[in-house]
């Protein structure tokens, strides 16, 4: 009876420490997981830390290559970028994450509707993400953001709603492969309300393919930053975001390589790490696993 | 026919052993299986799921993947060791000197070619025979698998044929290259068992007519005694007991195989017995039998019935076109009408696409009836609004056919017990607990074991999760769709001894759904036989297996295949009738039937 006692009241909990387990056990989701800490301690902790103001330019030091005075060199306005690297990464780390979860947030909904209910709701919701989806996704984020005004909190919004008709198809599909299961029609049977069916039955079940989409999504979100910053639409010159300093640095390939180097490696490292903990998660949170 | 000559054996496999390679471990799944097959002869391979009986026919043509099996011994087939054999030899042999039917006719043949072609393929490549002659050849292969109109069906795709049709055409292909073996791995178990009378029929004519030897994979005592000259049963990898087929049957050794026997239902065994009677479970060590216990009488006749349902009527409507305008519906449900008393089991049985499920999911209304009364412990079920349809499937619970896709994997056993009684508010989560705990003990499972997910359990086990569920609301009807069918024969016989205890001591009414006859036969108080939609035949137990009136009971009852191989000799005339279809074109009007009354309880449609 103890045991049951400790179980049944919160059963996520108990999966909770469950997947945590299998997570350890699970080395590249282990490093996913500290590549992506990595970074997002650096970007929160980027005020307290000893480094060169990201924004101050000093003509002295253009286009240096690395040293002991700029580890990672200095870009085309004699900025250390190091810290310029620190500084973007909250604004990038950002555009990645939150934008996916905007679109995570909204399409995820949609796609259960459009599934579970068939109908005219599906009607609707499916022939607007067809038409959302018949835009190429960089087009209408340009779009959105433009409309929207320039700004990184704009970008993200516009990148992420972009984001969101894949994931309405992606989770309608998974819902209407899963709600043919017997163990569907066996908690209509036992009297739950669509809500219950929706979130316990259905939707744990639909999120494996969800969970890896979200993680590949974030890298498309960052280079889509990138772009934005690129047209003046991202993150506002002269504040640092790694898709931004890859476009200035573009100009400059020859003479100074390192300017590209560093946040190309970081933005392949933050995506690698996501993908990495995506793929852990997905095992993790299934309790078939073992 | 020939059981036992002198000469050669076709196949002759000696130690054959079969591991896999399982998380870097070898796991050795088939074990030092040794047998022979004389030309002629049939030997049927019967086991239970995970008995390694497929898995031994898979290595005989190595059709195992090579980076994660392992096969030794030796596999003579006229002389050459298959397993020797290069790669490219054995693919000369396979679909040439040894074909194989699967057990899935609706995907074992390529939707996009036609029947014709896939045929005339394989004599192409294997008897170097022109377009022309193949095109001959294959539909002499379709008229001898008996397919009516063989020539004109040379051009249809594989969707354009039923199931047992389909199983004819692989059979035909299989029998293209007239093979000296064929290989049948469950050739009949996704069929109906009408069909599956024919087939087995039609495999044993084919034999005689080509003199082939057959491997017989099966995991029913009943198609083993119809078919097998030889019969070797198999339990968890390794080959138990071996002998002439009536051997087996009257004076088996092994512990096991009596065990086995003694848990498959019999059609008839029934006689004399007035009530439901448990399965005789045997000790799969020991052999001990225990005595089969006749239940008391449950059925509370006094009472008004528990379920009363009048002129039910369910279609699906058939749209097409541009516009979806319907064209015509699927009569699933035509004008049926029964009542259920509390105790009482009521069985549906008909075979696909009578509308048995659907009339269970009807009265529970999963599916939307059309027209007609269900009035279910007080209940008016078609007038309830959403909310007091809630409050109604508490009254009535269901238990589906597959137990690994009636449980959300995703959550623990205990919760998914517990979830209807804490949904339905009808007590404290401390309650809940001890309900659930209660409810595993006494579907013989034990408490502690809440906390596990459904894949850690076999399939007899979630079955009883299943039932512990449904039982957690305290209903007093519970529908059973299949819901032993799927089981293995010694948990078929367990699980319907659990719902049989069920119904003792909490008093429920069963509305037992299903296809299989002996196991209606040993569960049920009565009996409704469905066809295309409607109740042919309905009565007491005793009254419709003994007295069967409607012609479709009859023929049913005649396909089941039984037990006993000394009935062998008892041929049936190969017939090829198809399972009518219930769709209708638009403005039909289903006819007025007639009913008669056999005896009291016992009414039969007539015409």
């Amino acid at each position: 009876m103890t045991a049951i006692n400790s179980t049944l009241p919160v059963p996520v909990k108990r999966q909770e420490s469950r997947a945590w387990k299998k997570m350890k056990r699970n080395k590249s989701a282990i490093v996913g997981l500290i590549i992506v800490l990595f970074f997002a301690i650096l970007a929160i902790a980027a005020p307290i830390l000893p480094i060169a103001d990201p924004i101050a330019t000093s003509w002295g030091a253009i286009r240096k290559a690395p040293s002991a005075a700029h580890w990672l060199g200095t870009d085309d306005l004699g900025r250390d970028i190091l810290s310029r690297m620190i500084w973007g990464a909250q604004a990038s780390l950002m555009a990645g994450v939150v934008s996916v979860m905007i679109a995570v947030v909204i399409g995820v909904p949609f796609g259960l509707i459009a599934g579970y209910f068939g109908g005219w709701p599906d009607m609707i919701i499916s022939r607007v993400t067809e038409a959302l989806l018949a835009m190429p996704f960089l087009i209408m984020a340009i779009a959105l953001a433009a409309f929207l005004g320039p700004s990184l909190t704009n970008a993200m919004i516009a990148i992420g709603v972009s984001a969101t008709p894949a994931f309405v198809r992606l989770t309608r599909g998974q819902v209407l492969s899963v709600k043919t299961e017997d163990y569907v029609e066996g908690a209509r049977s036992i009297g739950l309300n669509h809500i219950d069916i929706m979130t316990r039955y259905i939707l744990p079940n639909v999120f494996a393919p969800i969970i890896v989409q979200a993680t590949l999504t974030v890298a498309t979100a960052i280079i889509a930053e990138a772009s934005l910053s690129f047209l003046g639409l991202g993150q506002q010159a002269p504040a640092p975001s790694w898709g931004s300093m890859l476009n200035t640095a573009k100009n400059f390939l020859s003479q100074a390589p390192w300017m590209t180097m560093w946040p190309g490696i970081a933005i392949f490292l933050v995506v690698i790490g996501f993908n990495l903990l995506g793929d852990g998660l997905r095992d993790a949170l299934d309790p078939r696993e073992a | 026919m020939t059981p036992m000559t002198t000469t050669a054996p076709v196949l002759s496999v000696k130690n054959l052993s079969t591991s896999f390679l399982v998380d870097g471990e070898w796991k050795s799944v088939v074990r030092n299986m040794s047998f022979d097959v004389a030309p002629g002869e049939t030997v049927a391979i019967v086991g239970e799921s995970g008995s390694g009986k497929s898995v031994t026919s898979l290595s005989l043509m190595r059709l195992l993947a090579p980076a994660t099996s392992r096969i030794e011994g030796e596999v003579m087939l006229n002389g050459r060791n298959l397993l020797a054999l290069p790669e490219k030899e054995m693919r000369a042999v396979r679909g040439n000197e040894v074909s194989m039917i699967f057990q899935e006719p609706m995907t074992s043949l390529n939707p996009i070619f036609t029947i014709g072609r896939q045929i005339s393929e394989v004599l192409v490549r294997h008897k170097n025979m022109s377009k022309a002659q193949a095109r001959a050849e294959t539909v002499r292969l379709l008229e001898k698998v008996r397919i009516p109109n063989a020539a004109s069906r040379f051009d249809e795709y594989p969707h354009q044929f039923s199931g047992g049709m389909r199983q004819r055409v692989m059979i035909a292909m299989a029998l293209a290259s007239r093979p000296k073996l064929l290989i049948a791995d469950e050739p009949t178990t996704a069929l109906d068992v009408t069909i599956q009378g024919q087939i087995l029929d039609l495999i044993k004519v084919l034999q005689e007519e080509e003199g082939m030897s057959v491997l017989f994979i099966t995991h029913d005592m009943g198609v083993v005694a119809e078919i097998a000259d030889r019969t070797i049963v198999m339990f968890r990898g390794d080959e138990v007991e071996t002998g002439p087929t009536e051997e087996i049957f009257h004076r088996g050794k092994h512990p096991y195989t009596r065990a086995l026997l003694s848990a498959v239902p019999k059609l008839g065994s029934m006689q004399g017995h007035d009530w439901p009677t448990r399965f005789p479970v045997l000790d799969a060590t020991t052999g001990e039998p225990a005595e089969p216990v006749e239940v008391t009488d449950t059925v509370v006749l006094s009472k008004r019935p528990v379920l009363e349902v009048k002129n039910l009527v369910t279609r699906f409507p058939i749209r097409s076109g541009l516009w979806s305008r319907q064209t015509g519906a699927v009569h699933a449900v035509e004008n049926v009408s029964f009542d259920l008393f509390q105790g009482e089991t009521l069985a549906l049985v008909g075979e696909s696409g009578c509308g048995k499920s659907t009339t269970g999911r009807s009265i529970m209304r999963l599916v939307e009836p059309t027209a007609g009364n269900v009035a279910l412990d007080g209940y008016d079920v078609m007038r309830l609004d959403t909310i007091g349809l809630r409050q109604m499937r508490r009254s009535v619970q269901m238990i589906f056919q597959d137990p690994f896709s009636s449980l959300n994997p995703r959550m623990t056993v205990g919760t998914a017990i517990c979830e209807p009684f804490i949904k339905h508010r009808l007590g404290t989560t401390k309650q809940a607990k001890e309900k659930t705990a209660d409810l595993l003990e006494k579907v013989g499972l034990s408490a502690d074991m809440a906390r596990r997910y459904p894949h850690e359990f076999s399939g007899g086990q979630r079955q009883r999760i299943a039932i512990a569920r449904a039982l957690a609301l305290d209903p007093k009807v519970i529908v059973a769709d299949e819901s032993v069918s799927a089981l293995d024969v010694s948990i078929k016989a367990q699980v319907c001894n659990l719902l049989l205890d069920l119904q003792q001591s909490l008093n429920l009414a069963f509305l037992f759904i299903s296809h299989d006859m002996a196991v209606v036969e040993r569960v049920s108080h009565r009996v409704a036989v469905m066809y295309l939609g409607e109740i042919v035949e309905i009565g007491p137990r005793a009254a419709v297996f003994d007295n069967p009136q409607h012609p479709y009971t009859k023929k049913l009852m005649s396909a089941v295949p039984v037990p006993d191989p000394s009935r062998r000799g008892i041929r049936r005339a190969i017939s090829n009738d198809e399972l009518k279809s219930p769709v209708r074109a638009m403005g039909y009007e289903p006819p007025r039937r007639e009913y008669r009354e056999v005896s009291p309880g016992h009414v039969v449609q007539i015409g």
